[in-house]
């Protein structure tokens, strides 16, 4: 059994604030962590690895610092790890994402056998949800999307899609590309040793640039990319605040008034 | 890529670094600097007024793409019901059509649909292109891409937009993937660019901390999926026709391999406060059931429904069903009152499409009331009973 997992770095979005006299926002000291979906993955993986013997492998694109979640998701307990890096892979969309992670999975097939992806459901910066989809097309895989649980049965597994309106439970033949986001315990601590041995001269991290994986610059980063951010900027209201003052009675009386004036009640 | 500075143009005017998404642009001694955060996403090139803003990423050539036309809207249906936001996209896909002098279509996929045609040309559709086939009486992932990928090809729309419904946001990636096109996740505000006729497709990143605003420039039909309950449903008008166009549905048996095992729906259900005209809700400022027994009172009073923040659901105060916020519903009432809740971003981000909006909190530097059209800063427990006996009063 072998199992791939997408991990990415993020900026700690719960950390963000806004500046309230500028409203901006506040990034200084907000810490890159692995994205929480993702770690659910991982945990997910180490679960089918624990329960039926298997290699996990995890696999990043991002800048250099990004090796940074890896090193965390093999001392947690993935067995090697790979870190998409060139300059070319900057600033790309979900199509380019998605191409570069397919090519890069192309070259793990052509090493040795995959059963199975498993990425995060959402990153908490860009906050598509569209990466584990755009992969499974890229492999020609089926995709099970939203799962918090997976169960492996003969040459096929069993999930559980946590919807809104209740739980879905389908089977589906591997291999397959699935989207977590959660899982039926907690993300395990990563160990020191195991830390260290990522970090270590013996670590089997490899780090793959555009040429190693085959992937032209035409179709990769902001070039490839499909979509193009045109502007962004902090969410403004644009209500009028009307401060009702006064004691309880008064303020409530105001307010009735003023509501039922506009028909609101 | 690599993005850098051309410092004689540079007016340190702070418009790049207002435009990172990742703080990575700073200005120093009137002059932006790019720090090390910068992940090259090159959200700052446009934002730049000066032309002091260079990279070296190299523009792939944008091809002819006026053959593509209509504006497709892809009708999401349960129980052979269109969905809410099925209509609100036929509203919102309508007013994008009339900018662009193009038509309005819908698309039906499914089992047993036509009787929905009239309804959706009620709604503004000139076409409506259906694929009807038992196979596709539940929602396939694999099915569906396949059905639309065909009716794309045939027919070469403009934009094409889905709900981002749980049903959309696993079809929407799949099928952007097989056509390579372009697709914009989530978004809470259209538009078209005068100038290009490109589709403008605003929507929150971040956790909601940041507005972006996306376009796609060299490929057609520009694919976005909208978040349910912001965009306004039409108003309908009965006796319209539309012309409808049926589509032959060629599957392979690789697109129904997935098998629906069992479905067991949450327990309290019944409620959809998405659709409420009014909503009372509350926060942790309300302590407790009692408290909430409070607002129950009050919602009662003003014929409205009780909901509330991710910490009422989490102490049990309230279903997880009348949850607002980005993991809960999003709502569009005409009148949103905000008892003993903060208004962080997340629930925030459920609310701004109330037409009125009311905060009371005890703290008058809470962020709720940054999105407050009446504020109230004072004790629930002393407003709430006020406002109480003001409403019986006025009966
Ligand atoms: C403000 C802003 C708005 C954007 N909006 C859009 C948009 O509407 N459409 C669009 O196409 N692009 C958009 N992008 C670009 C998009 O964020 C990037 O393409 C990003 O690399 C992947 O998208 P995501 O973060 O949304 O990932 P998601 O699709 O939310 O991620 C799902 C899972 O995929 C895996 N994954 C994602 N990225 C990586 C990675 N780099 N390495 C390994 N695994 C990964 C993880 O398992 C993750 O949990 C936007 C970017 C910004 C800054
Ligand atoms: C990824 C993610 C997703 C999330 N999704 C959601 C979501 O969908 N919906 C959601 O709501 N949250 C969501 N949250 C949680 C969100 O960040 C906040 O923690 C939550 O909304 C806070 O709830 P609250 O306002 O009830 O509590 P608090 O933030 O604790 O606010 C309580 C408020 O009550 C006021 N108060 C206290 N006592 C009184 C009194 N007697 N009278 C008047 N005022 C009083 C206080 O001044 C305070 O402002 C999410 C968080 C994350 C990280």
């Amino acid at each position: 059994m072998n199992i791939a997992v997408l991990v990415k770095q993020v900026p700690d979005t719960n950390e963000i604030k806004l500046d309230p006299k500028t409203g901006t926002l506040i990034r200084e000291g907000v810490e890159s962590i692995m994205n929480p979906d993702d770690r659910l993955g991982l945990e997910t993986a180490l679960m089918l690895k624990d329960a039926h013997g298997a290699k996990v492998t995890v696999i990043s694109m991002g800048p250099p610092q990004a090796i940074d979640v890896i090193t965390e998701a093999m001392a947690m307990g993935a067995d090697g790890g790979v870190l998409l890096s060139d300059r070319n892979f900057a600033g790309a969309d979900t199509w380019a994402t998605s191409y570069t992670l397919g090519k890069a999975l192309e070259k793990l097939l052509a090493e040795t056998r995959l059963d199975l992806v498993i990425a995060g459901r959402q990153a908490i910066d860009g906050d598509t949800a569209q990466i584990g989809p755009q992969v499974a097309e890229h492999l020609g895989w089926p995709q099970v999307t939203y799962v918090s649980e997976l169960k492996l049965e003969d040459g096929s597994l069993r999930a559980w899609r946590k919807l809104p309106g209740g739980v879905e439970e389908v089977v589906c033949p591997l291999p397959a590309v699935v989207t977590v986001l959660d899982a039926p315990q907690d993300p395990r601590w990563a160990m020191v040793d195991r830390l260290l041995w990522a970090c270590g001269p013996k670590s089997p991290i490899r780090v793959w640039d555009a040429a190693d994986i085959e992937a032209p610059a035409k179709s990769t980063g902001l070039r490839g990319s499909l979509t193009q951010v045109m502007q962004t900027f902090s969410p403004k209201s644009e209500r009028k605040t009307d401060w009702i003052e006064g004691t309880a009675e008064e303020q409530a009386r105001h307010l009735v008034n003023a509501l039922s004036q506009r028909n609101l009640i | 890529m690599a993005v850098w500075i051309i410092e004689e143009n540079c007016t340190g005017c702070g418009l790049c670094a207002k435009a990172c998404p990742y703080g990575a642009m700073v200005i120093e001694d009137k002059l932006a600097r790019v720090t090390d955060r910068c992940t090259e996403c090159g959200a700052c090139l446009a934002a730049c007024k000066f032309e002091a803003l260079a990279s070296d990423i190299e523009q792939e050539p944008i091809p002819d793409l006026s053959g593509y036309k209509g504006v497709w809207v892809f009708a999401e249906t349960q129980e052979g019901k269109l969905l809410p936001v099925s209509r609100e996209l036929m509203g919102e896909g309508g007013r994008l059509a009339a900018e662009l002098g193009q038509d309005l279509c819908a698309v039906l996929v499914g089992s047993g649909l036509e009787p929905l045609a009239d309804e959706l040309a009620s709604l503004g559709a000139k076409k409506v292109f259906l694929a009807d086939d038992p196979r596709l009486a539940a929602y396939a992932t694999l099915a569906f891409t396949r059905v639309l990928a065909d009716m794309i090809q045939a027919h070469a729309p403009a934009v094409l937009l889905m709900g981002a419904t749980p049903l959309g946001r696993d079809l929407a990636p799949r099928l952007s993937r097989r056509l390579d096109l372009g697709l914009t996740a989530d978004c809470t505000q259209l538009g078209i660019d005068k100038e290009t006729g490109n589709l403008l497709q605003t929507r929150p990143a971040f956790g909601g901390n940041v507005m972006a605003t996306i376009y796609t420039p060299r490929v057609r039909p520009q694919m976005a999926t909208v978040r349910p309950g912001v965009m306004a449903p039409p108003q309908a008008r009965a006796g319209a026709q539309a012309e409808v166009i049926k589509q032959e549905v060629k599957l392979l048996d690789s697109d129904l391999l997935l098998k629906l095992m069992s479905f067991t729906p949450l327990a309290s259900q019944g409620v959809d406060i998405s659709q409420a005209k009014t909503i009372v809700a509350g926060g942790r400022g309300c302590r407790s059931r009692e408290g909430f027994g409070l607002l129950a009172e009050l919602a009662q009073e003003m014929g409205a429904e009780l909901a509330g923040t991710r910490v009422a659901v989490e102490e049990g105060w309230i279903g997880v069903e009348r949850q607002i916020g980005q993991t809960g519903v999003t709502v569009r009432p005409e009148l949103y009152i905000a008892c003993g809740i903060s208004g962080a971003i997340q629930h925030r981000a459920g609310i701004l499409g109330s037409r009125f909006i009311v905060a009371i909190n005890r703290d008058a530097n809470a962020p709720v009331f940054s999105v407050a059209d009446y504020a109230i800063v004072g004790d629930v427990f002393k407003v709430v009973p006020a406002m109480l006996a003001a409403l019986k009063e006025a009966r």
